[in-house]
């Protein structure tokens, strides 16, 4: 088994066998859908160094792209979902260029994008196709059930893809870009494909997770799948874990959102407050994450 | 024995940056296992030659030949495959891997293997270092590191950078050996560097630069003498 392969079969399980015994399965599939996007992060974040402000814009391309596979093509659900990944993906190609940006300007220009997609499938003109503003329902395909395990399994193919990368030349070569890459066109790697390539997966990851989202809810709005806050929790939970391991985006995602569901539904105004503490904590204290710590204790973190 | 093909040619090349012209004009030459110093004050383009030569910049004009074959368009990792590697002035190690790791991503496209990458530390006295983080190297041991860097990669050409700046005595004399002993192996060398005493170990063949363009071509000593290079170092 490969390095942290123990891991996410563990996570994986956890998540296929608590529906039988704990009655949340909402908070559930919620909690396996951010554990997905975090992943999607960190692969590029973590791998690359590029921090995605409008990654959500790849989740909604990926709930429309499925949902009108659905409505339009008269796709059943799971190729639906692929379709979805396809679309995400399309987007993700079409931006590409925005690798040639770096740091503050590459996050703002990503949000920019992922506003502009939002704006797309939400155009009143566009009714006849998207259905605009007035939302999707999928009421005729609902099931909860089986889109709860078609979650599990994008759970356990977006913890795969990052085991690879953790334990591949591909993985080595990305964070060698994130470090120096420079250096790295020098040890041979065509830095602008490698990129390329981690930004499509991510791009793809979502793009699974937002068809999977659009499946379980079968009813939804253009701003709750474009959600900005989307894309902040995905990187709270990722930075809070620790990017650049399996384990962190993971353990950043269980604790954070489940403080969120602890106290942010009854109490969202206390919520907001402990979350700014905890971010604001974390920058000064842990800019690796949690998982700094286990390092720092000469414990290996897969 | 006739003189060898050049491995590198390079005819005029140009680069500007805004008003400054940093490279005016630069014709060199170099055949395969050969060391030319390019020596010069401060900002007279040696380090821009190299920049343009390795592809970190592009040329506004002139030709850059490896084997003959124009480079000049290709990205980094292009010239990397075709042998040109490089060190900096201030190493740029990836921080956040190990030793090993350093080794391992340039060993990819190489296939180097493990007894190479083992081999290359043990030649670079990076041996005892593998497991610890790049970032924790102190300055003359990630000079090493860098080379070690482009030397698993294979290089045919190896461009370096100030190697000998900031290094002990004792650190200089083993750098001179080590980089000898990389030249006798069949790599060209072209070093940029400040200390003088330091390239004597190395070659005896220097171009001199001045604003971007060769003032001077041959041996270090007859530069020495020379009215013009004497002038342009001492500021007359």
């Amino acid at each position: 088994m490969p390095r942290g392969g123990w891991y996410s079969v563990g996570v994986v399980l956890l998540f296929a066998l608590l529906p039988f015994v704990y009655g949340n399965h909402a908070l559930l599939f919620n909690m396996m859908m951010y554990l997905v996007l975090a992943q999607g992060i960190n692969v590029l974040f973590g791998f690359t160094g590029y921090l995605p402000f409008g990654y959500v814009g790849f989740f909604g391309a990926g709930a429309y792209g499925a949902s009108l596979a659905i409505l339009l093509v008269h796709l059943p659900p799971v190729p639906a979902l692929f379709v979805g990944a396809a679309v995400s993906v399309l987007v993700a190609l079409l931006l590409a260029p925005l690798l040639r940006l770096s740091g503050a300007y590459f996050a703002i220009a990503s949000l920019a994008a992922s506003e502009v997609v939002y704006y797309i499938v939400s155009n009143p003109h566009l009714v006849s196709l998207t259905q605009g503003p007035y939302g999707i329902s999928l009421a005729q395909v609902y099931n909860s059930g089986a889109s709860y395990a078609t979650m599990v399994v994008v759970l356990a193919m977006a913890l795969a893809a990052v085991v690879y990368l953790r334990n591949s030349h591909m993985g080595l070569a990305l964070q060698a870009i994130r470090e120096e890459p420079i250096s790295a066109g020098f040890a041979g790697i065509n830095v602008v494909r490698e990129r390329t390539r981690a930004w499509l997966l991510s791009a793809a990851l979502a793009g699974l997770a937002g068809g999977a989202y659009a499946w379980h809810v079968s009813v939804f709005y253009p701003k709750s799948v474009f959600d900005l806050n989307i894309s902040v929790f995905a990187i709270v939970f990722t930075l809070f874990g620790g990017v650049a391991t399996l384990v962190g985006p993971i353990v950043g995602t269980l604790l954070l959102y489940g403080l969120y569901n602890w106290i942010g539904i009854s109490q969202p105004e206390y919520f907001q407050l402990v979350f700014g503490i905890v971010i604001v904590l974390l920058v000064l204290f842990l800019p690796n994450g949690l998982v700094s710590l286990l390092r720092r204790a000469k414990i290996h973190v897969p | 024995m006739s003189p060898s093909a050049p491995l590198l040619s390079v005819e005029r090349l140009s680069k500007r940056f805004g008003a400054f012209q940093a490279l005016d004009g630069l014709t060199l030459e170099l055949a395969p296992g050969e060391v030319l110093g390019l020596v010069g004050p401060n900002g007279s383009g040696k380090t821009t030659a190299i920049n343009v030569i390795s592809g970190v910049y592009s040329a506004d004009a002139g030709s850059i030949l490896l084997d003959g074959r124009s480079i000049g368009g290709l990205p980094i990792h292009r010239r990397a495959h075709l042998g040109i590697n490089r060190t900096f002035q201030v190493p740029k190690p990836f921080r956040g891997l190990t030793v090993g790791e350093n080794l391992e991503v340039a060993a990819v496209y190489s296939r180097a293997d493990r007894a190479e990458i083992g081999k290359c530390l043990e030649f670079l006295e990076l041996a005892p270092l593998v497991g610890r983080e790049a970032a924790s190297l102190n300055s003359a041991q990630q000079k090493r590191l860098d080379l070690a860097r482009a030397l698993i990669a294979r290089p045919r050409l190896l461009l370096v950078d100030e190697l000998g700046a900031g290094l002990n005595p004792v650190e200089l004399q083993r750098m001179a050996q080590t980089l000898t002993t990389i030249a006798r192996s069949g790599v060209a060398l072209l070093v940029v560097e400040h200390l003088l005493g330091f390239l004597r170990e190395l070659t005896t063949r220097v171009v001199v630069m001045d604003a971007g363009r060769e003032i001077f071509e041959g041996s270090l000593e007859v530069a020495a003498r020379d009215r013009q290079v004497i002038d342009v170092f001492l500021g007359g």
